[in-house]
């Protein structure tokens, strides 16, 4: 069960594109980060716990000189106090009648990897010190625009994937990040956008614009589990590492949160076995005896929220565990709560 | 954003407008013959051919201020006048209407359905007029021809980009209130029951498959709504039974317009930070309206035809009130070209100019700028 806690405050409303929230959890210096969209410009705001709100600025996209506005990424300090980078795209080979825009951005490793109306995926090279940011690389995967990219750490061995992007046409591409990408597999879509995609340990959950969440495996693109989650466009998806929860929101005013899993084909064992070292430790070494194929990515519904009258835009966890979550929604000038009971 | 999305804007605005506009001059008594010629003017003058060119162009979307000048110059294509406090609550119930359309429609793609609702409504007010019939029909083919290709993903990008134009507008309407669509905040009702958009499943399943593709495990969870699945799909040609209702004529002589001007409060911030900071695109947008309106071929008023004032309150003292206590952040400045002393822009608007034809005798005067100006004012 969860409650609703105190909402934080945007000097302007959130504007209808999906993922329209970001946060980033520093539990170091007890803030909590979070990023929304109003139109030309972007709102960042810090919180501390219990959502008192303590800063907030205002980002503008950058007008380039110029008939028409240019392309570009612009990169800050976290705090958004300074711009550190900014890149002019070209858009040249654009022609009149499409919409040029980028959208999808994740981080991999020291790679920012950012996805275009064109399909394809820039790379980013992050040094650890200094701004010497550099165009490293194009990925040309996808033949329609870019919708979401995630990412994760490499899992081992027998996984090696550890970026997914995603498209409007819902073709999934699959990828293993370094110096140069590796494309690893391609998941086809189905006639339908998909507009926000996740990847964790070696499975993708993939939300759909007809209100479908599915879970592929990475590596092979098998798909194994398929929600009918929601009654209108799915626009964000957002996972809980350490205990695989995954959180789903769309269009319908409904968020939903998920228990990821693997159990063996044909089984009941329950997988998650704990080991006693002192205390209950949900251990890994279960799922390293098996090898993966025989596992399967199991879900199961922990739990649904409705919004009312809200068009969710954007909704994310706030924390690791997955004990709290964040959403917003188009026309809302606040960012809403929520925290299990 | 969406560099498609203009035509379905203007399309949808301009058809609540005659909606609304039809509402009025019924009761306000206006006659028949009156009533028919101000409808006809305004559909023939929204879709002549030049227009409509200029029109489906792909290109952005135009500010609220600039968009508002085409309307206001639809308006008076006619015998009609509104008065400046008539004309803002025009441009309120239209941006409103059709706001609440966009964000109910159940698939992105259904906006079309809408825009074709509106079409087939502006279809019957003009059941006599075959000239303008054919006007009509040929903007149906050019909307079937741009949009009948488009994917879900682009539909998905012209809904986001009209969302984002009706942004932190929540003007009450009366009609929606009493309907119970909108709620006393000014935000709509989203239902969590009914009909599911075509194409997607009732919620709750869920299915889970092995290696080979076969379903191992199906189990169900409680969603929280309550919705069934679409009947049938909407049709997309010429005639047919387009299914969804939104877009539809929600006026008659039983249930006036009216508006509460309220709403605004929320978002003040944002709003005003918008109109303060420069825009370094008004020059250009000023340019592609000067280019849309010349397009626009609007007929003087012919000789013994007098023309009549419509108002959108009951009472001129409730015009004249409503016009005094408008909260300010909701003022429509309407770009006036006149007043453009730019001598770029004159002369960028000189050459546009120059690609339509003038019927008229151009005006003796000092300066070519004034000489331009004047044309456009006839038009």
């Amino acid at each position: 069960m969860f409650r609703r806690e105190r909402s934080i405050p945007l000097r302007g409303s959130a504007a209808a594109l999906c993922n329209n929230l970001s946060v980033l959890q520093l539990p170091v210096r007890s803030l909590t980060h979070f990023g929304v969209v109003h139109g030309p410009s972007a709102q960042l705001l810090s919180a501390a716990p219990e959502g008192v709100p303590l800063a907030q600025r205002q980002l503008q996209a950058k007008e380039g000189a110029g008939v028409s506005p240019p392309l570009i990424t612009q990169m800050y300090e976290s705090d958004g106090s300074v711009m550190v980078y900014w890149h002019a795209l070209d858009a040249g080979d654009a022609s009149l009648v499409q919409a040029v825009f980028a959208r999808g951005i994740a981080a991999s490793g020291h790679f920012i990897c950012v996805g275009m109306w064109s399909g394809r995926v820039l790379v980013f090279d992050i040094p650890a010190k200094g701004p010497n940011i550099v165009l490293s690389e194009e990925l040309a995967g996808h033949q329609t625009p870019v919708t979401d990219i995630a990412t994760e750490p490499a899992q081992g061995q027998d996984c090696v994937a550890d970026m997914v992007t995603a498209d409007d046409s819902g073709l999934l591409c699959v990828w293993q990040s370094g110096p140069e990408f590796k494309l690893l597999t391609r998941i086809p879509g189905f006639g339908v956008p998909c507009p926000s995609v996740q990847l964790w340990q070696g499975t993708i959950a993939a939300g759909y614009g007809n209100g479908q969440v599915r879970l592929y495996e990475a590596s092979t693109g098998t798909l194994h589990v398929q929600i009918d989650a929601h009654a209108r466009a799915i626009c964000a998806l957002d996972l809980a590492p350490e205990v695989g929860k995954l959180l789903s929101a769309a269009e319908d005013t409904f968020v939903h949160i998920w228990k990821l899993s693997r159990r063996p084909e044909g089984g009941y064992i329950e997988v998650c076995l704990v080991e006693w070292e002192g205390e209950w430790n949900e251990g890994p070494s279960m799922r390293q005896q098996a090898p993966s194929s025989s596992l399967l990515p199991q879900v199961e519904h922990c739990h649904g929220e409705c919004v009312p009258d809200t068009q969710v835009c954007g909704a994310r966890f706030c924390d690791p565990s997955g004990s709290s979550f964040a959403v917003t929604g188009y026309d809302l000038a606040e960012i809403l709560r929520f925290s299990s009971m | 954003m969406s560099v498609r999305t203009l035509p379905l804007l203007f399309l949808n605005l301009g058809g609540e407008m005659l909606y609304i506009l039809d509402q009025r001059l019924r009761a306000q008594n206006v006659p028949g013959d009156k009533a028919r010629k101000v409808l006809n003017d305004i559909i023939s003058t929204m879709f002549n051919r030049k227009f409509m060119e200029e029109l489906f162009k792909p290109q952005e979307l135009y500010s609220k201020k600039a968009l508002r000048t085409v309307y206001d110059r639809l308006a008076h294509a006619s015998i009609m006048r509104l008065n400046q406090a008539s004309m803002d609550k025009l441009y309120d119930l239209m941006t409103m209407a059709f706001k609440y359309q966009v964000l109910l429609c159940p698939r992105p793609k259904d906006v079309l359905l809408v825009t074709f609702n509106h079409l087939d409504a502006i279809k019957g007010f003009i059941q006599d007029s075959p000239t303008i019939l054919h006007q009509v029909d040929e903007t149906f083919q050019q909307l079937t021809e741009i949009y009948g290709g488009l994917s879900a993903g682009e539909f998905q990008l012209i809904r986001q980009t009209l969302l984002i134009f009706f942004q932190d507008l929540h003007v009450r309407v009366s009609i929606f209130l009493k309907d119970k669509v909108q709620n006393s905040n000014g935000r709509f009702v989203l239902p969590v029951s009914g009909p599911l958009p075509w194409g997607t499943k009732v919620p709750g399943l869920i299915r889970t498959f092995n290696d080979k593709g076969e379903e191992v495990r199906k189990v169900e969870f409680k969603h929280g709504g309550s919705y069934v699945t679409a009947p049938k799909e909407g049709s997309f040609e010429l005639y047919g039974d387009r299914v969804l209702k939104l877009g539809t004529n929600m006026y008659s002589v039983n249930r006036p317009v009216e508006t509460h001007m309220s709403g605004a409060s929320e978002n003040l911030a944002a709003q005003t930070q918008e109109s303060i900071a420069p825009n370094p695109l008004a020059k250009e947008e000023l340019n592609l309206l000067a280019r849309l309106i010349g397009g626009m071929e609007i007929k003087k008023p012919s000789g013994p035809e007098p023309g009549f004032r419509l108002n959108l309150f009951t009472t001129d003292e409730e015009e004249e009130q409503a016009a005094l206590t408008r909260p300010e952040e909701l003022f429509y400045e309407v770009i006036n070209i006149q007043a453009t002393q730019d001598q770029q822009t004159n002369e960028e608007l000189a050459r546009i100019m120059g690609e339509f034809e003038i019927s008229d005798q151009p005006r003796r005067s000092a300066s070519k700028g004034d000489d331009l100006l004047a044309m456009m004012d006839e038009l």
